[in-house]
């Protein structure tokens, strides 16, 4: 089964597509007008990974972010949210940093059923296509992932992400 | 397949189909009813209906001269909910990163241009 979306592109700006590509796997993928090793830079150095990966209007904030990008590195991303108690935590290790062209990480705070992710940035002619996808060790796992977002968190972030896109 | 979700997509994507979505979840109701809760017209309220049935999300029944609606297939409703869910977060961590790329590129481009770096 293959599921996907794509973004309305706004002019001058690059749409990103979202889809279940199979049982077990989720793609994302995104082009961007620079270099490889550029966008490449901005996935694993903490200063300017902490400036893009959670959008103000999320509401959520970092509280430290510590990447170790190299092949058997660790990475933790720490956040606050105003909704949450409990800052969350998001960690796992580089599998494989391969500069400018690949990364792969574990998600390991979900336990077992944990996604591997793995980021490519293809570049041609100066632009760079980012292809990210999960993988997931089974249709359960991504099912799992699925329902348990689906439910509590539904409304919540969709208020969010309304006022983001606001 | 994948055009019905396509549509689930652009069915999702309006916060009174949302809000519908989320009413029906609650209890089935007429298009009257929709369309007072949501402060709509009767023809207003039947287009937000006739896009999400189109897209699978709700399923309406007439009795009488009463149009009923309740969820579509609720497994589909979920998925399709959480991929947009997805999709929009990464879009916008994706338009935040298109800005750092910018100015790392114009801030290379700097230093070239007064001999640094």
């Amino acid at each position: 089964m293959t599921t996907q979306a794509k973004d309305e592109a706004l002019p001058g700006k690059h749409p990103t597509t979202a889809g279940r590509k199979s049982d077990r796997e989720l793609v994302v993928t995104r082009t961007f007008d620079a270099p490889a090793r550029i966008v490449f830079e901005a996935w694993t150095t903490s200063d300017l990974l902490k400036r893009w990966w959670v959008p103000k209007s999320l509401g959520m904030s970092f509280l430290s972010c510590e990447i170790d990008a190299r092949t058997g590195g660790t990475y933790r991303f720490v956040f606050a949210h105003p909704a949450a108690e409990q800052p969350m935590a998001f960690f796992g290790r580089y599998l494989e940093v391969a500069p400018p062209s690949r990364l792969v990480w574990t998600n390991e705070e979900g336990g077992e059923g944990g996604a591997i992710t793995t980021v490519t940035f293809e570049e041609k002619d100066g632009r760079t296509l980012v292809v990210m996808s999960d993988l997931y060790p089974s249709k359960e796992s991504l099912d799992e992932a699925i329902a348990s977002g689906s439910t509590a968190e539904y409304d919540e972030a969709f208020a969010q992400l309304d006022a983001l896109l606001a | 397949m994948t055009s019905r979700l396509d549509a689930s997509f652009a069915a999702l994507s309006d916060a009174t189909r949302r809000g519908v979505l989320e009413q029906l979840g609650r209890k089935d109701s007429s298009i009257t009813e929709l369309a007072d809760r949501f402060h709509m017209t009767l023809t207003g309220m039947k287009k937000h209906v006739g896009i999400l049935e189109q897209a699978g999300l709700v399923a309406t029944r007439k009795i009488g001269r009463v149009r009923t609606c309740r969820l579509g297939p609720r497994r589909l409703s979920e998925e399709t909910a959480w991929l947009e869910q997805y999709h929009r977060l990464w879009a916008a961590r994706f338009d935040e990163l298109d800005k750092i790329v910018e100015g790392l590129k114009q801030k290379e481009k700097n230093d070239d241009h007064t001999g640094k770096g």
